[in-house]
């Protein structure tokens, strides 16, 4: 299942080749506030039945684009296609083909679980079934409570109900993890790989990497209102490019002239006997690593082989970055 | 009152209990009046379910007859020998459909605006007048019931007189006010920046009015220019209106037309306020 699903993109892709019109398309998107550019001139392209991932810190321009996209705000310049349609003239057939998970929205006040997904199940030509919805996301206990009286996970799977009720084509989920608990977490990432299965195109801003990693298709990185890396989560930002680093301290009375000198020249320069190496041929390095080590006669048991995740990939390119041009 | 509550929402449940009948719901929305309809009735149970909305609301009118004939006695007054009650029961009135078209409204929309209730459904293909419609209509079938409520008791409880041949006055004075204060309503929400602010606001700005324009005491003893500063805002003319329905004295079918016609004015300055300043979404993110 997962191979079939990893493999999604590839085939999407081929099917743009072929001609078949993206879900979002922006071009030059730029938002203005007085002299300030919060969008800075981004250009996008999300493909059906893929999940994106917008990814940022915060203030960096991700909501004010998502509420462009979603016909909340106005841009100042660019062009903006979703589903084909301009969203700052958006009407109800358009809104019918699209759910929205706002960053803030609290339960409607005084309805049940139930209640809140027939009063939207209404505003829509054609709804999903409640209880089937309720059930995709897991609040079937719940399916009778007061949303006010859910926990902040479980409000925000009532959140992903209400913009799956209608049955849309594309979702946009503004920030659906934030503040939640490690366990709160993965629910809530179950319930969003099962709108993969269902074929929505997920449009995801989050500023969790593992979130974006465990997630998305394709990510791109916003950071002061302007796109600095997109690609899959593998390749993202050169990232499989990138060297991986080999750690582990050296045993009691070893100095560094003691390694083998191809690795004394990866080595961080270090203050204590914890070593880094640099590798851009990790298994040989290993190899005479531990070669190395078992013919001198000791282990190093805290050895740790460690790729670059996404978030070294995000903060070399957003923030980190930032402090190491000033 | 609370048992018919209980029903509507025992109703509400078993209705919701039977998918079939749900489904049926749903199709006939293919009609704008059934899909107001569904609004209202959403918007109604959220508002029977809110404890501060049903005592302000529903409960205060009521306690009001019942405190200002015990402070004041029910005496028989006036040259057509009428009790006292009937008095307060169409002051009362005034009070019960501003309580539910204005103060109720004002707190629930600005609270649903801050939270992003409203700035969520927007996200949806529901026209926003149905929104506006569905939340009017809920405030006017809320009005009317405490109004007959305070009329009922004031009746069987108090002997004040129930104005059968103006019933139609009185309704289409309460079915104005009502129109006008939702209206004005949603005009006020547009200026209130937070949730918190909104029950101070709309409690500060009608408790005064209520003591001048004649919603407790009559307004004769008030000196002149306090009389004209009432003169000037809608809580009199609905309070003035409902009154004259209800004054025995009065004859032919007891329509206050100058007092409907100021509260329509005030309706088209709400519009003007409302239609340029109303938002959907939370002020505090409008960056």
């Amino acid at each position: 299942m997962n191979t079939i699903e990893r493999a999604l993109p590839a085939a999407e892709q081929a099917a743009e080749v072929a001609g078949i019109d993206p879900v979002i398309s922006v071009r030059g998107l730029l938002k203005r506030y007085g002299e300030f550019s919060a969008v800075a001139g981004i250009d996008l392209e999300v493909n059906r039945g893929e999940i994106f991932a917008f990814l940022g810190p915060n203030g960096a321009g991700k909501t004010t684009t998502v509420e462009i996209l979603e016909g909340f705000r106005q841009r100042s310049e660019g062009e903006v296609s979703v589903l084909g349609v301009d969203p700052s003239d958006a009407d109800g057939t358009w809104r019918n083909r699209v759910g929205a998970v706002l960053q803030e929205s609290q339960p409607e006040p005084g309805l049940t679980v139930r209640e809140s997904l027939d009063l939207y199940a209404g505003y829509y030509s054609s709804p999903r079934d409640v209880a089937e919805t309720i059930a995709l996301v897991g609040l079937e206990e719940k399916a009778d409570t007061s949303g006010e009286l859910l926990s902040g996970g479980q409000r925000r799977r009532l959140d992903v109900a209400l913009a799956l009720i209608g049955d849309p084509e594309l979702i946009f989920l503004d920030e659906p993890t934030t503040g939640f608990d490690p366990s709160a977490r993965h629910t809530a990432w179950d319930v969003i790989d099962g709108l993969r299965r269902l074929g929505k195109t997920v449009f995801l801003t989050t500023h969790y990497m593992d979130e974006a990693e465990h997630l998305a298709d394709r990510i791109a990185i916003i950071a002061d209102g302007v796109i600095v890396a997109s690609g899959t989560p593998q390749t993202l930002g050169g990232r499989d490019r990138l060297d991986t680093t080999i750690t582990f301290t050296l045993p009691d009375g070893v100095a560094l002239s003691a390694l083998p000198a191809q690795l004394q020249v990866i080595a961080e320069p270090s203050s204590d006997t914890t070593l880094v190496l640099r590798s851009h041929t990790p298994l040989v390095h290993v190899h005479d690593l531990s070669t190395w080590a078992i013919t001198a006669g000791f282990d190093l048991p805290d050895l740790e082989v460690r790729r670059p995740t996404l978030e070294d990939v995000y903060l070399s390119l957003t923030d980190h970055g930032k402090d190491n041009t000033r | 009152m609370i048992l018919l509550i209980r029903w509507f929402i025992r109703h509400h449940r078993s209705r919701n209990t039977s998918s079939e009948k749900v489904r049926g719901a749903r199709t006939s929305h293919n009609g704008v009046l059934s899909l107001v309809l569904h609004q209202a009735r959403y918007d109604l149970l959220g508002f029977l379910r809110n404890k501060q909305a049903r005592f302000f609301t529903l409960l205060l009118p009521v306690a009001f007859l019942v405190i200002l004939v015990g402070l004041f006695g029910n005496h028989i007054v006036g040259s057509e020998h009428v009790k006292a009650s009937t008095y307060y029961v169409p002051g009362l009135s005034a009070m019960a459909v501003i309580a539910a078209s204005f103060v109720n409204l004002v707190i629930s929309i600005t609270t649903q605006r801050e939270s992003g209730v409203l700035k969520r459904r927007r996200a949806t293909p529901v026209p926003a007048w149905v929104l506006i419609a569905g939340r009017a209509l809920t405030a006017m079938a809320v009005s009317l019931a405490t109004m007959s409520v305070v009329m009922v008791i004031g009746r069987f409880a108090y002997g004040a007189d129930l104005p059968v041949r103006t019933i139609p006055a009185v309704a289409l004075t309460a079915i104005v006010g009502s129109i006008a204060f939702c209206v004005l309503g949603y005009a006020l929400s547009s200026l209130i920046g937070s949730a918190d602010a909104a029950q101070p606001i709309v409690q500060a700005t009608m408790l005064p009015l209520y003591f001048i324009s004649g919603v407790f005491v009559p307004d004769v003893s008030l000196p002149s220019w306090l009389q004209h500063i009432a003169e000037f805002f809608p809580v009199e003319h609905l309070a003035g209106g409902l009154h004259h329905a209800y004054d025995p004295a009065v004859r032919g079918i007891g329509i206050a037309w100058s007092d409907l016609g100021v509260l329509a004015l005030w309706i088209v300055a709400g519009l003007v306020i409302a239609l340029r300043r109303f938002r959907w979404t939370p002020a505090a993110a409008a960056a």
